[in-house]
């Protein structure tokens, strides 16, 4: 099929960026998104011009690098999927795509699609561990148990990839889901009990500090993320946040 | 507790409370005005003695005109400060894609019912403090018998008002399609045992805007 | 005697990691403070060593080139992670993960090594679980197993299908409390691009940043690469786009030796290729072949028109089928080892069998398990006389339950129901067994530095087995290395500040500035991936699965062919001041242009089938397993470590003899 693509275009951080359109040709629908990407850059590098520069690294949906906002939407409009995952069967021959970077003001433009995630980097670091160090002598792993249920979820949780789909779609740029996440996956295991009000208050203090916006409940973040996070994360973290703050 | 209420989600909280607090208070008007379908006595009994109760004039009164004024005033605080999470805006955007328009547009929505509030209030609430405090007459009569239910009638004969109040509750309708399940997101409470509240919201914020309605379009036909 | 010492420590094989332990120098808290670390690369490996090194207090500066430790490509990692804990008490030890691990790399590791692995293994669970990692647990609460690969035993730990990224995460919130606490200076979006010695000592690196393209100096008392594996020589496979050998190969060019390039494991059941166009191929899970059948058209009139789309598969009738794995090994059937499965189905493809448009599938078919599944599951429901439709349905449910997700992502990406059409598949190369050589305590041949993770050679011998390499990673990171790099450090303790404006450094940079300066100025004519694509297409057509020596022969030249027309005629636009991804392809596919000709080399003068390894010269004669890989005891019971010599080719042989003390040597057979 043939495309036309509109995408964003921006030299570096300072610069102000433009949508800049091009023309692709003989796209298989068996590509995936990021490999007619390939096909648009071979060509501009043949011609001379700079390649459109976006970030991409496992392209199977689980590294969290890939994150273009794609006609609209956050990976684009099929669902359960990161930008790589995405296929050319989802799009029509003469389909015009617009690609832009994933927007926030706590994710600042690098170079065209590229953005700087480091406010959720800022955030982890604020309290997204648990404090043990690695002797060689913790107790043994059996000698916790955990049941499947609470397991289960702190998985379906920690499956977050930090792709910052959620903050992209989301109207507000908020980054709750992803804070939810962390905050939701230590909070339902007992490993994560001991610092739980110290994490909850501090990942939110960073989060609110990096310049993210406030959770309106819209659901939007859910809908795109890519791994399914749900929402009820979102609600545990408020819970975790209402307990720790009483606590003082 | 400090700082609590400077953080995004001490901010959700007291947006949830004073939601929740507007909510309950609707019942109670709707409640209210319901009577009026059905018994002109009982009506005028009921208003009477929530305009002269001090406990609700005093007590109840000021505490609805701050959370409403709280409501509003911190959904534009949150409005602006989301508006501003994201510099550059999006050449295409498709919110259709993964959200429903009420919850997106909550603060138009929301707006709708402010201009809605601002007339209401010149139209009842003015007049009764005028009666009340200001020439004094806290009788609730007029040439002898209750004035309430008459003046309810006599609002409602023109037909922009009541065109007007039925804009103004669909609005409220479509603010609570979103926020009532919202509220208690807000609150934490969102679990496998909360499913079944997403049913009573979705009927709260239809029944209730819809009865006002019909209240409205009763008094308009049957005065 | 070869140069090369493996620093084995004396004493019984079960007794001497504690008794390294008991008598290595330690260096005490308040000296730690004076000591930089730099690690490179934040993988399972890279991530685990950085986290523990700064809890000990050493300064400990990391880099990687994503935007944040997470995205390593351990993060991919889907099965599970091996420990010798014997939950399931079904006989497991140290002794018989050690025993599975050395021989599942046919007689190829250094016993020791291994037998530390296993021995430390237990821990590594433990560590993972008190930092909160959500492992897979049953109704008791107790930690689930699965069994993975071949072994006897059901010892593999696993947090869903992602257990890599769960594990990796673990590694990356230990890392976090000590950014936060200033202990580790994390360098994202980094790139190493050389190895700074001084007085023939690791004490330093040169690193672009890949966001401002500013080439900066770091230095340290030690250096430790962990960086992950070199799969990418191939450019297919189930690596991640990023992956590189270049932190690899340019230590390697400063005096660390290079051990087994050739060994690589391409893993038999990957979704194929569809076209040209393919950037990388994406694994499915090893455990679908416990479940599926393995098939091509018996008749090649058939293949031809399921290749042309004439015909489907389920056209075919079962006796026009080849279930060519049950056929050749009846005892193993479609469950033999990674590299046996990869193999035949090769075989196969090249006689034309292949089952899609690019003639490179075999399918992997899941009726019968659905007709089987679904009888049993009919009788257990009592119901009595199922239709066909019923009994396909309820066997369904069974297949969907245990490996729903995987159909579900070849639905996404091939756009087929692999519930109504059988799966296709084709081999990928999947993981690199050769590395960087070290000792026993994980240093290079260049002292003060050290090399862990998938980026050695150590432990996997010529074959990993399934859960490993996850197990590897983490066991050098948070077990292995902090120990025996103390023992180094301990000399350190009055060096001081390593200082960066030196001569040493001056070089180095130079050297790395030059490189970038000639690629951005070269005016060349073709892209860094077209040179990348055709370095894989030899690798793959003669370097690949099986191997003989005339074309391995072909393969050096035309490798180096492929060089020297790459650095006449490559073309990198953009500048070196800011983030230029082609530029950073082109340092990475120059790399790969010297490691692939060291590659075939090894896998030439390796005229043994060993683990991955098959030499066609090399096959038993005749009897029951005729056809089938031989190895050479005799002649090749050695590691391979590979000195630079200026040209690939001419790279000189070290060889490290392994001794075999505590297992005895068995030919593999799974007939
Ligand atoms: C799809 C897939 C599935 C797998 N499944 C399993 C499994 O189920 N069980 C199992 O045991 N093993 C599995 N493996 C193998 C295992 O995941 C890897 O061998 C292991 O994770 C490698 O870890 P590592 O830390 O050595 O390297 P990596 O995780 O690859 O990390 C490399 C690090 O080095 C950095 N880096 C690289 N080059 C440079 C440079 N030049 N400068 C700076 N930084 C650099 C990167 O940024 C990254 O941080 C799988 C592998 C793949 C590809
Ligand atoms: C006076 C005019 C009003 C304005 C300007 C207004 C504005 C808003 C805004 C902007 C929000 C979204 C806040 C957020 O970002 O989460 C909101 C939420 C909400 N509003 Fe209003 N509103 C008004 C009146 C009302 C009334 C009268 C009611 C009900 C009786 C109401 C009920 C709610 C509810 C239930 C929520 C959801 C709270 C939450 O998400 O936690 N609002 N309002
Ligand atoms: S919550 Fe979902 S969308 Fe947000 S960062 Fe995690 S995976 Fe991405
Ligand atoms: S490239 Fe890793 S998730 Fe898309």
């Amino acid at each position: 099929m043939n495309l036309t693509l509109k995408i964003w275009r921006q030299k570096d951080s300072k610069t102000k960026g433009q949508m800049v359109d091009y023309k692709v040709t003989d796209i298989s629908e068996h590509m995936s998104f990021l490999e007619m990407m390939d096909v648009l850059n071979e060509q501009l590098v043949n011609s001379g011009d700079e390649p459109v520069a976006f970030d991409h690294d496992c392209r199977e949906g689980i590294c969290g690098m890939c994150s273009m906002y794609i006609n609209g939407e956050a990976h684009g409009p099929d669902r359960g999927i990161t930008t790589c995952q995405l296929h050319m069967r989802m799009f029509n021959d003469g389909d015009t795509i617009t690609i832009e970077p994933f927007r926030a003001k706590a994710f600042p433009v690098i170079k065209d699609l590229v953005v700087d995630r480091m406010s959720f980097e800022r955030i982890q670091q604020a309290g997204g561990y648990i404090s043990v160090n690695t002797s060689g002598n913790t107790q043994d792993a059996n000698a916790l148990p955990i049941s499947k249920h609470a397991a289960d979820e702190a998985m379906d949780a920690a499956a977050c990839i930090g792709c910052g789909a959620c903050v992209a779609t989301c109207k507000n740029s908020s980054a709750m889901l992803f804070v939810g996440a962390k905050v939701a996956q230590y909070a339902l295991l007992p490993q994560g009990q001991v610092e739980a009000a110290d994490r909850v208050k501090n990942m939110v203090a960073q989060m609110d500090l990096e310049g993210f916006g406030n959770c309106t409940n819209t659901g939007a973040c859910e809908v795109e993320c890519p791994k399914g996070i749900s929402l009820e994360n979102i609600a545990r973290m408020n819970r975790e946040f209402l307990k720790a703050s009483i606590k003082g | 507790m400090s700082g609590f209420f400077t953080s995004s989600i001490g901010r959700k909280y007291a947006m949830a409370l004073s939601a929740f607090f507007l909510m309950f208070f609707l019942i109670m008007h709707v409640a209210l005005n319901a009577v009026s379908l059905f018994s002109e006595d009982a009506f005028n009994q009921a208003s009477h003695f929530m305009g002269t109760n001090p406990l609700i004039q005093f007590l109840m009164q000021p505490v609805l005109m701050l959370g409403v004024v709280f409501h509003f005033v911190m959904g534009f605080i949150l409005e602006i400060k989301n508006r501003s999470a994201r510099v550059v805006k999006y050449a295409k955007n498709n919110g259709a894609a993964n959200s429903t328009w009420m919850s997106r547009n909550m603060i138009y929505s929301g707006l709708f019912i402010l201009i809605f509030l601002v007339i209401h209030f010149l139209d009842f609430w003015i007049p009764e403090i005028n009666t009340k405090y200001i020439v004094g007459d806290m009788s609730g009569l007029h040439d002898g018998s209750f004035r309430y239910f008459h003046e309810l009638q006599h609002k409602f004969i023109p037909i922009w008002r009541v065109a007007l109040y039925c804009i103004g509750f669909i609005f409220l309708a479509l603010h609570l399609l979103h926020g009532f399940d919202s509220a208690f997101q807000s609150l934490g409470a969102n679990n496998k045992y909360t499913k079944g509240l997403k049913g009573f919201g979705k009927a709260y914020a239809i029944l209730i805007p819809l009865m006002f309605i019909i209240i409205a379009l009763f008094h308009h036909f049957n005065h | 005697m070869s140069v090369l010492d493996s620093k084995v420590p004396k004493g019984p094989i079960k007794d001497k990691w504690t008794d390294y332990k008991n008598h290595i120098d330690l260096v005490n808290p308040a000296n730690k403070r004076n000591i930089d670390i730099i690690v490179v690369g934040t993988g399972l490996a890279g991530g685990s060593a950085a986290a523990t090194l700064a809890e000990l207090g050493y300064n400990v500066k990391a880099f990687a080139y994503q935007d944040s430790p997470r995205r390593a490509h351990s993060i991919a990692a889907q099965g599970g992670i091996n420990a010798a804990k014997n939950y399931q008490g079904d006989g497991d030890s140290t002794y018989r993960l050690f025993y599975d691990t050395v021989k599942g790399g046919d007689y190829r590791s250094r016993e020791a090594n291994v037998y530390r692995l296993a021995e430390v293994s237990a821990n590594i669970i433990d560590q993972c679980v008190a930092q909160g990692v959500p492992f897979a647990r049953d109704y008791g609460g107790l930690l689930d197993n699965r069994s993975f690969g071949g072994v006897l035993v059901s010892r593999t730990f696993y947090a869903k299908g992602q257990t890599g990224q769960q594990l990796l995460l673990g590694a990356y919130s230990a890392m976090n409390r000590q950014i936060a606490r200033g202990k580790i200076e994390m360098f994202n979006r980094h790139e190493m691009l050389d190895v700074v010695l001084v007085d023939g000592k690791a004490r330093g690196i040169i690193t672009r940043n890949l966001i401002t393209g500013e080439i900066e100096r770091h230095s340290a008392h030690a250096v430790v690469i962990g960086t992950g594996g070199y799969g990418n020589v191939y450019f297919l496979s189930t690596n991640a786009m990023g992956s590189n050998a270049t932190a690899a190969w340019k230590i390697h060019k400063k005096g660390a030796f290079f051990a087994n390039p050739c060994y690589t494991q391409i893993h038999p059941t990957c979704i194929p290729r569809s076209g040209d166009y393919q950037s990388k191929l994406t694994l499915m899970s090893e455990s679908l072949r416990n479940d599926g059948r393995i098939w091509v058209p018996a008749k090649i009139e058939d293949a031809k028109a399921i290749q042309e789309g004439k015909l489907k598969p389920t056209q075919i009738a079962e006796a026009d089928r080849d279930y060519y794995l049950e056929r050749r090994y009846p005892a193993f059937g479609n469950l033999v080892p990674r590299d046996v499965a990869s193999r035949a189905a090769k075989e196969r493809c090249d006689a034309g069998y292949g089952v899609n448009a690019t003639g490179e599938a075999v399918y992997l078919d899941f009726a019968a398990a659905f007709q089987r599944y679904g009888s049993e599951q009919a009788k257990l429901k009592g119901i009595k006389n199922p239709s066909k439709e019923e009994v396909i349905k309820l066997g369904q449910a069974i297949i969907e339950e245990k490996y729903g997700n995987l159909f579900q992502m070849y639905e996404k990406i091939i756009a087929e129901n692999p519930y109504e059409t059988p799966m296709m598949i084709y081999p990928a190369t999947h993981y690199t067994m050769g590395g960087v050589w070290v000792d026993y305590n994980l240093m290079t041949t260049v002292p003060g530095l050290y090399c862990i993770g998938e980026a050695n050679f150590s432990d996997h011998g010529a074959n990993r087995l399934g859960a490993s390499a996850l197990m590897q990673g983490l066991a050098d990171g948070y077990f292995v290395l902090p120990y025996t790099i103390g023992d180094y450090l301990s000399n350190d303790i009055r060096t001081g500040k390593i200082p960066t404006d030196t001569p040493e450094f001056d070089a180095v940079e130079k050297e790395v500035q030059d490189k970038i300066d000639f690629f951005l100025n070269n005016n060349g004519t073709k892209s860094v991936d077209h040179f990348h694509k055709r370095l894989g297409k030899v690798m793959w057509d003669k370097v690949g699965m099986s191997r003989n020596a005339p074309q391995l022969k072909e393969a050096m030249a035309e490798i180096k062919a492929i060089r020297e027309e790459f650095w006449k005629e490559v073309k990198v636009p953009g500048s070196g001041s800011e983030m230029n991804l082609e530029l950073e392809k082109a340092g990475r596919v120059a790399d790969f242009l010297e490691l692939g000709e060291l590659f075939a080399k090894d896998a030439l003068v390796r005229e043994e089938s060993c683990g991955g390894h098959f030499r066609e010269e090399s096959t038993e004669l005749d009897g029951e397993q005729k056809g089938e890989a031989k190895r050479n005891d005799k002649d090749f019971a050695f590691v391979s470590a590979w000195e630079y010599k200026g040209e690939p080719a001419d790279a000189v042989l070290h060889k490290e003899e392994l001794e075999f003390n505590d297992i005895e040597l068995k030919q593999r057979s799974y007939k």
